[in-house]
């Protein structure tokens, strides 16, 4: 059919001429090296970059980039450091602190970072209108609570205020131990008030100013470029603080999902990755051990059990399910990753705490107290339900806990999985027997776990219901004493173990794939990273970052 | 002509709004909303937002007033991406799939067309069973095990191209290859079939007997009928093809439409989905147009269907 020839000149002609034409010379891996350029996989696209308006550890991590707080956290210490302000004293009850601006804080187009910039974001965030999903995290400020659900609509009643431009007063409702690390969350960043008011009213949510022409920040980097699910682009603000200290001009931040971003790691196309695939895990551990990094990260996975529902309303039955669980074989052969069996619910070591109660794992004691609840050898036990959402990982684990329930306790659960926001929905409307759930802490302290089981918060959804656990909680709060406090803690873990709402699982732990040429990154149980302190070096310097 | 083209551009008004109400409804049927997330706001927070997006309001009156802001053309602000239009997203999106879709349009065509003329030429002998073997390979295998083989070959092996991105010149080739060798699978079936029958017409045999080259017999009479099937399968093809793949867009990582399409309805977008899902029926409905316009020009005895 010599008639085709022509065609198929054509095709040649164009693979080749597409095969040479792409090739690349260089990687972003080389490259980012020369020019001091980070590339970072996030994972997923950020929600927003208003850090009023955000909720996740993606957006947390892009933004920390682009602004700063009052303080910032030593990634590797977890120790507090100066931000914006300088210095601060605290009253000798614990419930005034005064902060002392650093004269060299200055917003990106070069307007000097006031104490009234800080009113400012905290009126915006407080401000019910502006339905900040996150506006909890300052209700240890004195009457930011009332103010911020409608109950006082006067600012001023607010306990912040400004003396003069760079001195700030914040009076809390009782000392709040951790009240210096609630401070690196970015619901307490400040955002630049002329910015937001150009670009509509102080609580429009629909706003553009958060675009890269727009956006005005007081971090170490600012926004040069974003374009949706290809890349955010910062390069380094000549205005910052501590400018000199920032040792590289550019870090891409580029959402690509775990597996896209294995393989662009692999192909030397991402200094670092946000996660790392699970079925890719053994590979680097036998292959490239020296860029696998995992460690501890602050959030636990549990179910928690319908307390309304007969006979999960008799905490026996609870506590027969949450001994029968064979935690060390799920994270040793299940989930593999390095997870920790969870005997308790907050992670260990949580600012300083970890709890001394175990929960057992004890197949026979909880024969006895199934028996004990009327359900001898699993007789007469309704079949129930054990709700997830749809995931291979957690379907994985329901059916071990079902193979485990079943053979320990005779006891049968149906699996039953729905869509991400379905199963949100249904869990909210508490129509389950038993739902999977998940929680990372927002802040080092215990309190940000052990809250859950409060009865009047929004996420305790096992209906359970504890006027004693609550006093403990409540009590928590208002005291400054460390010891005192981790005491209070104890006994209220204690008392969840004791009526078991929720069965923990493991704890989970975080990895990572990082290049040999970054230098100065920290792993820590926060996921947090702070891009000033990162470095790019050609693997002669011979600085190696801790594992 | 014009009487067609007009009639068919009024049939685009009831279609798009029974789209249009359709998708509508069926969103606010799916359980689960924009604004729930594994750590839920309190009810008030969540009323608040939702009074921002105008969904504190009762249903027939969301349902107005989105019936005349997508008349106006405004597609409102997205629920999950806070500060972006939706009509901003697809502005940004759209020409990266085109792009994509183009390229993908080019290797489909050029591959395609030749395989399925050429099995149809040597119908039932080896050659063809090998063509069509490949082709049926190509319609067999999906995106998601063809692109991570070709990453594999290409980007690992070779190092030619870039595993994922579109950032470089080079990012298009393996994502247009994923997308065009699927397609070409299907145009060289369609041209293969298309070909045999016609080449079976009387008017083939008088050319042949008024002994005219086969070469001229193929490209100058029958290649135009034979393509039919393709041109009418290009409409949809076309439509799906620049409106973007979420499984290949995923798998490298390209900012294009589909993946836009896809997630939003996982979040609950509903703005979102509603601007990806009417953008998609314009497209599909103006290139089915298109194709049968196409259609009349290529067989006249269409011209008066």
């Amino acid at each position: 059919m010599m008639s085709l020839s022509i065609p198929y000149r054509q095709l040649i002609l164009l693979t080749v001429c597409i095969a040479t034409g792409c090739t690349q010379d260089q990687s972003n891996v080389e490259r980012g090296v020369r020019d001091k350029e980070l590339y970072v996989g996030i994972g997923t696209e950020p929600a927003a970059l208003d850090p009023h308006l955000t909720t996740g550890l993606t957006e947390f991590n892009v933004m920390a980039s682009l602004l700063e707080g009052l303080t910032t956290l030593d990634t590797e210490t977890m120790e507090i450091r100066p931000g914006v302000a300088a210095s601060w004293d605290i009253s000798e009850d614990g419930k005034v602190y005064t902060f002392y601006l650093d004269p060299a804080a200055r917003w990106s187009n070069s307007d000097a970072v006031t104490s009234n910039d800080f009113l400012f974001s905290f009126e915006r965030i407080l401000t019910p209108e502006l339905g900040a999903p996150y506006a909890y995290m300052l209700y240890s400020m004195r009457g930011a609570k009332a103010f911020n659900r409608g109950e006082n609509r006067d600012f001023s009643s607010v306990g912040v205020s400004a003396p003069d431009a760079s001195t700030l007063v914040i009076e809390l409702e009782s000392p709040t131990p951790y009240f210096l690390s609630l401070l690196t969350h970015n619901t307490w960043w400040p955002v630049h008030p002329p910015t937001i008011l150009k670009h509509g009213a102080m609580t429009d949510r629909i706003s553009k100013w958060t675009r890269a022409e727009n956006y005005v920040g007081n971090g170490p980097f600012k926004l040069e470029h974003w374009s949706l699910n290809h890349s955010i682009v910062v390069e380094k603000n000549p205005y910052y603080r501590e400018n000199t200290a920032v040792k590289l001009n550019k870090v891409h931040f580029l959402p690509i999902n775990a597996d896209s971003e294995e393989r662009a790691f692999r192909a030397n196309q991402l200094h670092m990755t946000s996660s790392v695939p699970i079925h890719r895990l053994d590979w680097y551990r036998d292959h490239q051990p020296e860029n696998l990094r995992i460690f501890n990260a602050l959030g636990v996975y549990y179910y928690i059990l319908n307390t309304t529902k007969p006979p999960l309303d008799d905490p026996r039955v609870r506590k027969a399910l949450a001994y029968s669980i064979n935690r060390e074989a799920l994270t040793e052969h299940v989930l593999k990753a390095g997870e920790q069996p969870a005997y308790h619910f907050t992670p260990p070591n949580t600012g300083g705490y970890t709890a001394q109660v175990r929960l057992p794992y004890d197949p026979e004691q909880a024969r006895k107290l199934l028996a004990e609840a009327g359900f001898p050898g699993g007789e007469g036990f309704p079949e129930f339900e054990l709700l997830f959402n749809t995931s291979e990982a957690h379907h994985t684990i329901a059916v071990a806990i079902q193979q485990m329930w079943k053979r320990e306790l005779g006891v049968n659960v149906r699996l039953h999985n729905q869509e991400w926001k379905v199963y949100l929905s249904t869990r909210e409307a508490m129509g389950f027997d038993i739902v999977r759930a998940a929680w990372f802490g927002d802040y080092n302290d215990p309190y940000t776990f052990l809250s859950l089981g409060e009865s009047d918060n929004g996420n305790n959804h096992s209906g359970w219901v504890k006027p004693e656990y609550d006093q403990l909680l409540e009590q928590s709060t208002v005291t400054a004493e460390p010891e005192t406090r981790r005491d209070i803690f104890q006994q209220a873990e204690e008392i969840l173990l004791d009526e078991m709402p929720i069965i923990p699982i493991y704890f989970y732990v975080s990895s990572k794939l990082v290049d040999q040429s970054v230098r100065g990154w920290h792993p820590n149980i926060l996921g947090y990273q702070l891009y000033q302190s990162i470095s790019l070096g050609d693997g002669s310097e011979g600085e190696v970052s801790d594992f | 002509m014009s009487v067609f083209i007009l009639r068919r551009l009024l049939q685009v008004i009831p279609t798009l709004w029974v789209i249009a109400t359709l998708t509508f409804v069926l969103m606010k049927l799916t359980p689960g909303g924009p604004f729930d997330d594994e750590k839920p706001v309190s009810p008030e927070v969540k009323a608040l937002i939702e009074a921002h997006y105008g969904l504190d309001q009762p249903v027939y009156i969301q349902y107005i007033r989105f019936l005349w802001q997508r008349l106006q053309g405004d597609f409102g602000p997205s629920y999950k991406y806070i500060g972006w239009d939706v009509d901003e997203i697809i502005a940004q999106s759209f020409p990266v799939s085109l792009e994509l879709g183009l390229y993908a349009l080019v290797i489909a065509l050029v591959l395609g067309i030749p395989i399925g003329v050429l099995a149809a030429l040597n119908q039932d002998q080896p050659s063809d069973t090998l063509l069509m073997g490949l082709a049926m390979t190509g319609i067999c295998l999906p995106a998601f095990v063809l692109a991570p083989l070709l990453i594999i070959v290409f980007s690992f092996q070779l190092g030619w191209v870039n595993p994922f991105g579109w950032f470089h010149a080079g990012d298009r080739v393996l994502p247009a290859l994923t997308l065009g060798l699927l397609y070409a699978a299907y145009v060289a079936r369609l041209a293969r079939s298309g070909m045999i029958e016609v080449m079976r017409e009387d008017y083939i045999r008088t050319a042949r007997a008024k002994g005219l080259r086969e070469r001229t017999i193929v490209f100058r009479h029958a290649l135009r009928t034979a393509l039919n099937p393709v041109v009418s399968y290009l409409g949809p093809a076309i439509a799906g093809l620049i409106s973007g793949s979420f499984v290949v867009e995923t798998i490298f990582f390209i900012p294009g439409l589909g993946s836009f399409f896809v997630n939003s309805a996982f979040n609950r977008d509903a703005t979102m989905i509603m601007g990806t899902v009417l953008f998609y029926a314009v497209l599909i409905i103006f290139f089915n147009l298109l194709v049968d316009i196409l259609q009349m020009w290529m067989n006249p005895r269409t011209r008066h269907g």
